[in-house]
């Protein structure tokens, strides 16, 4: 039976809204099965999930903390994407931004540098990451190169500069050879905002950018033209909006806000260089941005359910001794779900009739 | 009347009380431990062996422990909450058994003073956290004998981790072990940059033998290039665990870690109340370096091999014992001296004999 996808052009906010928790019921269905299959108890998994880490001050926080990457990063990507520019490497602009921010914290590691090291660093951080998304965004408007396969590959790129640095130049000297770099000094760590958990200043700066990116995309001429240049290419030029400029300019921001993210997580909770400084946040910021439908707030909640995923697989690991690919195989389910529910939202099935040969 | 009444109701009572205070005391006797790994638990290396460390605590103890592990945790900010969450779970004992959760132990074990931290492969301590390795290079050195008496083209392959000294320690003790035998042989290393990736392990594996190893040694944690090894036809050392089902015509033996006999000790001293803070690097004579069984050789080799595994265990023979010369000829280790713990723990350079240099220097 042949079947066919249309696109639907008037959908209800209503069903909007609702495609996410039909999702989240469709994954409690499939989750419940396997739980039980396992041979555990799905309520208190459930509940060790989604709501335990909801009802503790100090989980809470390390949920803000887990978020605070994903955050700054998919709202960098939403401009790329609403752009139609495919920026795949933020995880590349991350860790480039994180290297620059961190030259300044090493270069005056031991000095009597005063409060000002912390602002450059985060500065610096951006500027890092800002040039390197520039660099796809050069190969595309001057050699037409596809953005998607060299800003990936300019991941691999800043991870293994950052690799040689932490074992060369940078290694601790008191190290014993082992690769990381010394620890930051108090100047140069982002401050915390209680005396107890991990919450950390960059968490009030990545709320701003929710605040500024929401303001800039709905309600300036530049996110017009983004969106313009996104959706219909030949009509933004015909209204004078600038190709290039929109490549440079989306590249640049995204850029610039993944390496934010980037010497934020140095500077905060890791607090020194070391080979590796993600688990990967470049790359699931675009789940983070493609969930929040590449709308700020929309992103702001995503990070935020994707954040609980992972803390909530690792308190079921530690309480239900569940095996990390069962929390990993729910966390698959719950995206597939949210994404499949997307797409039957704002498309019909349509069965094709008398197109058997198709 | 009334007085004997008061003292009948507080026997009772402080009776009552007496009977329940002895099962709280065992409820509360009971240890919590947990593990963090690096890898999988089914990684059949590193991780693997620590979960068999892990079970065999278990095993020993029996309802007197609880044991939990968190698997798969990526070095770095992640790290810190998992540890932390362990903490807050009710763990007084947590071992962490990777190199880059030293900073992130330290962290948490600052804030949770009244719970005993062990990080392995780490040189940093506190009040509460310990550390522990072991000294595999005794293992490597009975290695290079073997390798120098099997490889018909005196060359051995080398697939390194990173160039961290306990892998670089490694490469030392197995070609002072090798010259031993035949002071001619030659080292080939390809440094993969990974503890678990075994497509590249097996890639190094099978450019090794192109350039004409003919004995593989290992210092990553999957068994890919022992099946490179088995398909190529030629002979290989396991890591971590006993590799033999992976390659039954090609391994020679393997260096086991044995964690089991150290969990035990410290989870008995965490139920003792004798846990101290301590700096453990324990080798064969400890029963933490395990040789696999000898195989695939002949039998004038097993018994060298046997032989100078009981000379290390026996403390009679010490792999980094004088003289040793560097690469650039400068004699290090003087006649008759052994190479101090300190400067095997922050070695950064090679022995004579290896044509290669360590990588960042």
């Amino acid at each position: 039976m042949p079947l066919r996808l249309e696109r639907q052009e008037n959908i209800s906010t209503l069903r909007l809204a609702a495609a996410p928790l039909v999702a989240l019921v469709v994954t409690l269905i499939v989750g419940a099965v396997m739980f039980v299959a396992l041979g555990h108890d799905p309520v208190r998994a459930f509940t060790i999930y989604f709501i335990e880490p909801l009802g503790d001050p100090w989980t809470l926080q390390e949920l803000v903390v887990k978020a605070c990457p994903l955050l700054l990063i998919g709202i960098g990507l939403a401009f790329c994407y609403r752009a139609n520019r495919w920026n795949i490497g933020a995880e590349g602009q991350y860790v480039a931004g994180a290297v620059l921010g961190s030259w300044l914290a090493l270069a005056t590691h031991g000095t009597e540098a005063g409060p000002w090291v912390l602002p450059a660093m985060l500065l610096l951080g951006a500027i890092g990451g800002a040039l390197w998304g520039l660099i796809p965004a050069f190969l595309r408007v001057r050699f037409g190169s596809s953005e998607i396969l060299t800003s990936l590959m300019l991941v691999y790129v800043a991870q293994y500069g950052l690799d040689y640095l932490v074992r060369g130049p940078w290694k601790d000297p008191q190290g014993f050879n082992f690769p990381q770099s010394v620890t930051f000094d108090d100047v140069a760590l982002m401050p915390l905002l209680f005396g107890e958990g991990r919450l950390h200043g960059g968490v009030i700066l990545a709320l701003v950018t929710v605040v500024v990116a929401t303001f800039v995309l709905g309600r300036t001429l530049i996110g017009f033209s983004i969106e313009l240049g996104g959706s219909a290419p030949r009509a933004a030029a015909f209204a004078g909006f600038d190709e290039k400029r929109v490549t440079y300019g989306v590249f640049a921001v995204s850029g610039a806000l993944a390496g934010l993210a980037g010497i934020v997580e140095v500077a905060g909770p890791i607090g020194q260089l070391q080979p590796t400084i993600s688990p990967g946040y470049g790359f699931t910021a675009i789940i983070a941005a493609m969930l929040g439908r590449l709308h700020p707030v929309g992103i702001l909640v995503s990070s935020l359910v994707l954040a609980l995923t992972y803390i909530g697989g690792e308190a079921a690991q530690i309480s239900m001794r569940l095996p990390f690919d069962v929390t990993r195989v729910f966390q698959g389910t719950l995206l597939i779900a949210i994404l499949a529910a997307d797409v039957l939202v704002r498309y019909r099935i349509r069965r094709v009739e008398g197109a058997s040969h198709a | 009347m009334r007085k004997i009444l008061a003292m009948a109701v507080a026997l009772a009572s402080g009776a009552v009380l007496a009977g329940g205070s002895p099962i709280e005391a065992r409820a509360a006797e009971k240890l919590k431990a947990a593990w963090v790994y690096i890898g999988p638990v089914g990684d059949f290396g590193w991780t693997y062996q620590h979960d068999q460390g892990r079970q065999a605590v278990e095993k020993e103890l029996g309802d007197k422990v609880e044991t939990t592990y968190v698997e798969s945790v990526p070095e770095g900010p992640d790290a810190e909450r998992v540890i932390e969450q362990l903490a807050r779970a009710g763990n007084t004992l947590i071992f962490t058994t990777s190199f880059g959760y030293m900073e992130p132990t330290l962290k948490v074990a600052k804030r949770y003073p009244k719970v005993f931290f062990e990080h392995a492969t780490g040189y940093k301590t506190a009040k509460n956290v310990s550390t522990y390795n072991a000294k595999f290079h005794e293992g490597r050195y009975v290695i290079g004998q073997i390798a120098a008496k099997t490889s018909k083209t005196g060359t051995i392959g080398y697939i390194a981790s990173f160039p961290i000294p306990e892998v670089i320690s490694g490469i030392n003790a197995l070609m002072l072990g090798a010259q031993s035998v035949n002071p001619d042989m030659k080292i080939k290393i390809v440094w993969v940059n990974s503890w678990f990736d075994p497509a590249k392990e097996a890639d190094a594996a099978k450019a090794l033998i192109d350039q004409g190893a003919d004995v593989i040694s290992q210092h990553t944690d999957s068994p890919a290039a022992m099946q490179a090894a088995e398909a190529r036809g030629v002979k290989a050392f396991g890591q971590a665990s006993d590799m033999i089902k992976f390659g039954p015509n090609a391994q020679l033996t393997s260096i086991v870690d044995n964690w089991a006999p150290y969990y035990i000790e410290r989870t008995k001293a965490a139920l003792d109340g004798t846990w101290t803070s301590t700096d453990t690097w324990g080798g064969m004579k400890d029963g933490e370096v395990v040789m696999a069984p000898y195989t695939n050789m002949p039998d004038d080799v097993k018994k060298m091999a046997e032989a100078t595994q009981a000379a290390i265990t026996a403390g009679t023979l010490h792999p980094f014992k004088g003289p040793i010369y560097d690469q650039a000829g400068k004699l290090v280790v003087k006649e008759g001296e052994v190479l101090p713990d300190k400067d095997i723990l922050s070695m950064n350079w090679y022995v004579k004999g290896i044509t290669d240099t360590v990588p960042g220097k």
